[in-house]
């Protein structure tokens, strides 16, 4: 079923007799997927104020809409989401909805925050068909508790969004990328000195192809202060490269989409992790890899079947299987955060029925 | 403002809840004498008071989970401290209830540049933070105003802002990890030293809950590296409505200051006053920083003139020595104090969209005269989070009364304009009761269910943040 407006939402969850398998644009089949299918079409930008730098909008509104509306004022959603329909091999148009249900985070994380950071309002009809709403539509808001963080990365479990309102920033006018030529094994120690130095660092990754990747982004006099600073702070880790402008902006859309790996074999996994232990799991995953986020995250391709949390141990953090064949999609959790986890689900949707057993 | 009726049995019982404390914590780490738990009586929000039955001070996260296991299985309430600066009431004890307080659980646990966090024991003050790795040229982002006595756990109980969150975010934002007690006294630990919760973000949930879910004992906070400098410039408007504009233009014109402040003419009155920062003579002011190398400011500043000057400023004053921007901030830090030392005052938190700021702050005004009682306004216009100072003098029988009506009015029109109740300071006691102005009875149930899975005996801090007869059925049970 498809519904297009927040009633027709409600209706239809307090009317569902078993498991909704909730969806916007599919483009993110991870973990199970069990009941009829439920697809939020509750499309629209209800408002946009540039001046306040803020955005409110139905959550299934395509994320391409949502870009290019904000691109025409100059602005743009300040974590950089990625998508992932390439690499998980689907089809179908991204939503914003989509996208705070899994909490998507480009390479823009590492200075900008996650999506949950820049999410500042949330319309939702939880388990029992009621629209709940948390938040707002102003950048700084404490009153009462923040149930749109606990949306954001929920994955449909424990509610599903109707609308959903964001602070945006700036995007901007000049980017330019200074490249390491370095294995993915030995980046992060370099990712590390430039997220370290005061020069605003927006992007830090590796990526097969290229090597150390460090953004810079900004006024274009400032941006070319700030590369020229890190070129000396960067010169003892080897020879760097500079690339500007739609370049630089290519290696990010790369790095952020995964195009190195779009219609490879494998399986697919997603460790965030403490940055500095990168090298080491690097080292005992073996099979190709990806560096986000100064090593923080690493995406691995991994002979089908590999248990990656087997292979990485020991890493603080958490693991997903994004593609594969593993049993456990999402990160086992230690018993006391796995039972806080489970009783929430059952204040929210107390019937088990908004996507049962995605998030494992 | 109400406050449930304390349970007379547990007032009866203090003599053996004390005793019992003593047996699992340190003697001097729990205080009963009347004239020592007074200093507990209150918080920053010091128009209400209340003695609680004890105060207990632990050491150590094992002690506070004893504590609490304790509490718990006597069913006793308790009210979390960081460092007592709670402008809403957060910290307020009731009668039958134990205060926590983190106050001596303050050491540094863990400094690491490479992953770029610091872990804390909770009681830590914000600026101590900063200060265990500024001589290694890093600072801990979030900055309240009172951030050289605020505690961390407040700061996560509350999730503080500050005036340079536009650029850096709040505390959630900057806060990677906790170690939190439930009220049962089980010590669980939620993320850590790496980004975003694999799970639910409990994380996010637990940050800005008020001290309702459980107690902070340690946290893990992002820490950043210095800017290389920071310049601020002040610009003189002859109307709120133009300042208002300017700061839209600023922001649209794709210049991201680290702070936008906003100070209207009563307030300029009252700090030029006080301190003397040789303010202009004007309707309002709007003082604007940025960072960066000097080269990178110029750009900014250079821009930011340009847009100014559409604005026909009565004047455009950029820093040119450390001494000079010091006067700049000179007359804003100093605002709350230059308005202490005319009048009692209350100081109200509300969030408007920038957009509707010419609107509220006409109504703000009208308002004022409505209630006899003047308003100045000062505040962090580029996130549009207002702070409303109503006069009042205390000893005037029925001002107090008159001030806490205009308050109300005040945020309620924060909440018509689009915007909210509290964009830092917290609900506490003090916007307790107006929370169904913002919310429906079921956006409210939505967020008790929450303490109902964290507490389920509702005993940590539990008559705040909702309205008493929206969480009585809870409380009693």
């Amino acid at each position: 079923m498809r519904v297009e407006s927040e009633a027709q939402l409600a209706e239809a969850i307090r009317d569902a007799g078993g498991a909704l398998a909730v969806r916007g644009g599919g483009t993110r089949p991870v973990g199970r997927s069990l009941g009829a299918p439920l697809e939020v079409g509750i499309s629209g930008i209800t408002l946009y104020e540039p001046g306040a730098l803020t955005l409110v909008v139905g959550a299934g509104t395509p994320l391409a809409e949502v870009e290019a509306a904000l691109a025409a004022e100059g602005q743009r959603l300040p974590f950089e989401p990625a998508n992932w329909g390439g690499v998980l091999g689907v089809s179908g148009e991204s939503t914003v909805g989509g996208v705070v249900a899994a909490n998507v985070s480009g390479p823009r994380r590492v200075q900008a925050g996650a999506c949950r950071d820049s999410l500042i309002g949330v319309r939702f009809v939880d388990g029992r068909g009621t629209v709940i709403k948390n938040g707002g539509r102003v950048m700084k808001n404490v009153t009462g508790y923040d149930l749109v963080k606990l949306m954001a990365g929920s994955w449909g479990t424990l509610g599903v969004m109707s609308e959903v309102a964001f602070k945006l920033l700036p995007a901007a006018p000049a980017q330019t990328t200074l490249v390491l030529d370095l294995p993915a094994g030995a980046a992060q120690p370099a990712l590390a000195a430039a997220l370290g130095s005061p020069f605003d660092v927006s992007g830090a990754g590796w990526l097969p192809g290229q090597g150390a990747v460090v953004r810079i982004e900004g006024l274009s006099e400032s941006v070319e202060y700030r590369v020229g600073r890190l070129e000396a702070l960067l010169a003892p880790f080897g020879p760097v490269r500079i690339e500007r402008d739609a370049a630089s902006a290519a290696i990010w859309a790369s790095l952020r989409d995964l195009e190195p790996f779009i219609g490879k074999p494998g399986d697919l996994w997603r460790l965030s992790v403490k940055p500095s232990e990168a090298p080491g799991i690097v080292a005992r995953l073996g099979g190709e890899v990806m560096l986000d986020w100064g090593g923080g995250l690493i995406w691995a391709l991994l002979p089908e079947g590999s248990d990656a949390r087997a292979l990485a141990a020991p890493y603080s953090g958490h693991a997903t299987c994004m593609r594969g064949s593993a049993g456990v999609v999402f990160e086992p959790e230690p018993a006391p955060i796995a039972a806080l986890s489970a009783s929430l689900r059952a204040q929210f949707d107390p019937r088990g029925i908004l996507n049962p057993g995605r998030m494992g | 403002m109400e406050m449930p009726k304390p349970d007379t049995d547990l007032l009866a019982r203090k003599p053996q809840i004390v005793a019992r404390l003593r047996e699992v914590l340190p003697r001097d780490a729990v205080i009963d004498d009347p004239n020592e738990t007074r200093a507990y009586e209150c918080d920053a929000l010091s128009a209400y008071r209340c003695q609680p039955l004890a105060v207990v001070l632990p050491r150590t996260t094992a002690e506070v989970a004893a504590a609490l296991k304790l509490l718990h299985e006597m069913g006793v309430p308790v009210v979390p401290r960081g460092a007592g600066t709670s402008l809403a009431g957060g910290s307020m004890p009731q009668a039958d209830s134990v205060v926590m307080g983190l106050a001596r659980m303050n050491a540094v646990l863990e400094v690491d540049y490479e992953n770029r966090f610091i872990r804390v024991e909770a009681g830590r003050t914000n600026l101590s933070v900063t200060g265990a790795v500024e001589a290694d040229g890093w600072f801990y982002a979030p900055d309240p105003s009172s951030q050289l006595a605020c505690a961390i756990s407040g700061n996560i109980g509350m999730n503080s802002g500050g005036a340079h969150c536009l650029k850096y975010g709040v505390t959630t934002n900057n806060l990677l990890g906790v170690t939190l007690v439930t009220m049962e006294g089980e010590v669980i630990e939620v993320g850590g030293a790496y980004l975003d919760a694999g799970g639910l973000d409990l994380l996010g949930l637990i940050c800005g809950s008020e001290g309702q879910l459980g107690i902070v004992t340690e946290a893990t906070l992002k820490i950043l590296p210095k800017p290389e400098g920071a310049r601020p410039v002040l610009i003189g408007f002859n109307s709120n409505e133009v300042a208002g504009a300017c700061v839209a233009d600023i922001i649209r014109a794709g210049i991201l200051p680290v702070a936008i402040e906003f100070m209207d003419r009563p307030c300029i009155v009252a700090t030029e006053a006080f301190c003397h920062a040789g303010y202009p003579d004007c309707e309002s002011l709007l003082i604007v920083e940025c960072e960066g190398s000097a080269a990178e400011i110029d750009e900014q500043i250079g821009l930011i003139r340009q847009i100014a000057a559409a604005h026909e400023p009565v004047e455009f004053r950029e820093a040119q020595s450390a001494d000079e921007a010091a006067r700049i901030w000179l007359g804003r830090k100093s605002a709350f104090g230059a308005m202490g030392q005319i009048n009692d005052y209350m100081c109200l938190d509300g969030t408007i969209p920038v957009s509707e700021l010419p609107f509220v702050l006409r109504r703000i005004g009208e308002l004022s005269k409505e209630f006899g009682l003047d308003v100045a306004n000062v505040f962090h216009a580029g996130d549009g989070n207002m702070h409303p100072l109503i006069l009042y003098n205390a000893n005037t029988p029925g001002d107090m009364e008159r001030c806490e009506k205009l308050g109300a009015e005040i945020l309620k029109l924060c909440v018509e304009a689009g915007g909210c109740l509290t964009g830092e300071h917290g609900v506490g006691v003090e916007k307790r009761d107006l929370m169904d102005v913002q919310f429906a009875p079921a956006d409210l149930e939505a967020q008790m269910r929450v303490k109902d899975v964290f507490d389920p005996k509702w005993l940590l801090n539990p008559a705040k943040v909702f309205p008493l007869g929206a969480s009585a059925s809870r409380r009693a049970s």
